[in-house]
């Protein structure tokens, strides 16, 4: 336990586990804006993968991350306006739906994994604004510097993001518009709003940054898998509900998800968690997020119309 | 009839007469089919771009799934898992609980049931077996009591706490089966040990019931815990508690029912019957051990998503899920045969695709049909969720008694009053005289 209280492995840790929340966070940031306008998007760790693959498949072909990322931003928008088209315009049940875009998408991504690279090989080029960014003076603040400043350019983006999506949600017409969607639809279409429309762009946005997640996963890892996320799509929507639909609850969600898997890794590295116990130590993250929950509930309400379908004349 | 349309707005009662004739007859009774269909013609599309012949893929898969007795034994033993996790989605969509932990209860209902058997493994078959059955009902029933109590009284959104325990559930087998659970005997300690128990006493293997093939008890036993769910949904006190919560909190509040209890035990119950689902894996599987690969599906091959897509397929009618099952079950073994057919590596994340497009599509549909706003047609799928089936003790004209099975939107839908002499039965779209 001495080992892990020394300055340079906290500080390593905390960097690691900003590192792992970092997809976490841009999906469930996405996902926090779906919501607000009132759709339910469970599919959001299928479009992760698919994008992933798209990534890994461009990165693999060309050499070049900053492409593939574009790919995955491509291939979140596309799913999202399919998942749009099935919850907005043909109005099916969310919950469900979102499930059959997941399992769809987890198929589709391992079969063209399968059929288009087969063997397995890590992204070779490892190098660029994707992989390390050192901020240049602020990197040099002792202790601090390794926590946050040595990330690569995906956290930066997604600490911008926080601050960028409260102010848009809380202050800006277009924030007020997604908010009038998801808890009064009907009130919203009576003011003369498209809530399609704005339900539409909504859901593009969020699963926009669901495939950008696949993407930071995939740079977190280098190397593409059958079934990459392991859930983390789910956790993300998790996360979505544990921050109570606001940003800034989201984003300590996360940290707390990664952090928590960032010391269970450390303390398995220092021998502090023995080899035997390392999967019940796996569990953590989850255990600790479904306790937060227990106590944390009830401080937020859902959006009034989340998962409700909109149809003029009935509600 | 007459009683249910008198309800409806005017506006609906004439689109219901303006619809052309063949309208509602599709609605009712070729959504599902057109469901399936657009999905396997997707699939197709599919494997045509991959660059493989999509009919001898398909008719591979039929021969895989359906020709002959080896393939229907094997589709059969396929649909257990699947059938027993839709009765579960069944109760617990019926009370309006979204149950997303199937595989997480599957896996905990596998692990009770294998740490029985290893504990007992002297006990005669006759009681062995229903004990290691009972346990897995026991571990897949905590895992769903834990987020019914936290939904009912702490008001954890039960999405949310169902995925969470599927992560717990996935590493928790991970550690019992690498550690406390693992077979001993082997000892490859350069390599380290297989994560798997050993051998499971003989006395809990579920029997063969037809020689040479690999179709066991537990075919008949969740056959018959499908039509015993039935009754308890449709005929009991319990059954009307759970649809009446899933109808309406707030209706069920004032008429004294205690609504927390109820969506707790929906949950547990569901989460029993995934659990049955994990111990039919461990005892009717070939290697009679329960084995990890260190993920949720290499246990339970995703039954527990698939089984939301059988449960709904079927109507969230637990004797309608029976077929569901048989037919999904049909697809996945299929998709081996396929796969072999086509000599492609990539045969089972195709059939996952189809699955997918197949939930896509269901639910789409569906929303369509609602939209048409035939009230006298199939009850759409919120419907489905929220409300119907009649009470136990209807105090209206009763209905001539159900037959066992019947189509399946005649028993989704609230069962009308007894026929009116001017309608014809035989014409079931005709929406109104």
């Amino acid at each position: 336990m001495n080992h892990f209280f020394t300055v340079a492995v906290l500080s390593a840790t905390v960097a690691s586990g900003i590192a792992l929340g970092c997809p976490l966070l841009l999906a469930a940031l996405g996902e926090t804006v779906g919501q607000r306008s009132g759709v339910l998007n469970l599919g959001v760790d299928g479009i992760m993968l698919l994008s992933a693959f798209g990534a890994y498949f461009v990165a693999l072909r060309t050499g070049n991350i900053a492409l593939g990322v574009l790919v995955a931003l491509g291939v979140g928008a596309v799913m999202g306006l399919i998942t749009a088209f099935i919850n907005v315009t043909v109005r099916a049940e969310q919950g469900i739906s979102g499930i059959g875009i997941y399992i769809a998408a987890l198929g589709l991504s391992g079969m063209l994994f399968e059929r288009y690279v087969g063997t397995p090989l890590p992204i070779t080029n490892t190098r660029g604004p994707f992989f390390a960014v050192d901020i240049p003076l602020l990197d040099r603040i002792p202790y601090v510097g390794t926590m946050f400043f040595k990330q690569n350019v995906l956290v930066y983006l997604a600490i911008l993001l926080i601050l960028a999506l409260t102010f848009v949600l809380r202050h800006t017409t277009y924030g007020m518009k997604v908010q009038a969607a998801g808890e009064n639809p009907a009130a919203a279409d009576t003011v003369g709003l498209d809530v399609s429309r704005i339900r539409y762009s909504a859901v593009i946005f969020g699963c926009t940054m669901a495939g950008l997640a696949g993407a930071a996963l995939l740079i977190v890892d280098g190397i593409f898998q059958e079934n990459l996320t392991q859930g983390a799509g789910f956790i993300a929507v998790a996360l979505v509900y544990f921050g109570g639909w606001r940003p800034g609850g989201v984003a300590i969600g996360a940290l707390l998800y990664g952090l928590t898997g960032a010391v269970i890794l450390t303390w398995k590295t220092l021998g502090i968690i023995p080899l035997s116990l390392s999967d019940l130590a796996a569990t953590a993250p989850a255990v600790i997020v479904v306790l937060a929950l227990l106590f944390l509930v009830g401080r937020y309400r859902q959006p009034t119309a989340l998962s409700k379908p909109y149809l003029r004349g009935v509600s | 009839m007459s009683q249910h349309e008198a309800s409806l707005p005017g506006k609906a009662r004439l689109a219901g007469i303006a619809a052309n004739g063949w309208k509602p007859l599709f609605l009712r009774w070729l959504t599902l089919p057109t469901a399936a269909v657009s999905a396997l013609l997707i699939g197709a599309a599919i494997i045509a771009v991959m660059g493989a012949n999509p009919l001898t893929g398909y008719h591979a898969l039929l021969t895989g799934a359906f020709g002959g007795s080896y393939a229907l034994t094997s589709t059969a033993v396929k649909a257990v898992p699947l059938l027993l996790v839709g009765i579960g989605i069944c109760i617990s969509f019926r009370a309006n609980v979204l149950n997303i932990g199937g595989e997480g209860q599957i896996v905990m209902g596998g692990l009770a049931g294998a740490a029985t058997a290893l504990a007992l493994p002297n006990l005669p078959k006759i009681v062995l077996i229903p004990l290691v059955l009972l346990a897995g009902c026991v571990g897949g029933g905590i895992w769903g009591a834990i987020p019914g109590i936290f939904k009912a009284y702490r008001n954890v959104n039960e999405v949310l706490s169902t995925i969470m325990l599927n992560l717990v559930a996935v590493q928790l087998m991970n550690y019992l089966l690498a550690g406390p659970m693992i077979d001993k005997s082997e000892s490859f300690a350069v390599v380290g040990r297989i994560p798997q128990t050993r051998l499971l006493s003989p006395n809990s293997w579920l029997p063969i019931i037809v020689p040479g093939t690999q179709l066991h008890l537990g075919v008949v036993i969740a056959v018959l815990v499908a039509v015993a769910v039935y009754v308890l949904l449709r005929r009991t006190g319990v059954g009307f508690r759970i649809r009446s919560v899933g109808l309406s909190t707030d209706a069920s509040r004032y008429a004294g029912m205690a609504v927390k209890r109820t969506t707790a035990m929906a949950l547990t119950l569901s989460g029993a019957m995934c659990g049955m689902a994990g111990a039919m894996l461990v005892f009717g599987s070939i290697s009679h051990r329960m084995v990890t690969d260190g993920t949720l599906s290499g246990f339970t091959g995703s039954d527990g998503y698939y089984g939301i897509v059988v449960a709904l397929f079927g109507g969230l009618n637990p004797l309608w899920t029976i077929l569901s099952a048989f037919l999904f079950g049909g697809l996945l073994v299929g998709g081996v045969s396929m796969g072999i057919a086509l000599n492609v590596p990539y045969s089972s994340d195709l059939v996952t695709t189809i699955v997918g497009l197949v939930v896509c599509f269901v639910v789409a549909l569906d929303a369509v049909r609602r939209r048409a706003n035939l009230q006298s047609g199939p009850a759409s799928l919120r419907q489905l969720l929220t409300r119907n089936w009649r009470a136990p003790a209807d105090s209206g004209p009763r209905a001539a008694p159900v037959p066992a099975i019947q189509p399946a939107i005649e028993a989704a839908v609230p069962l009308p009053p007894p026929p009116v002499p001017e309608l014809t039965p035989a014409d079931p779209g005709e929406a109104l005289p």
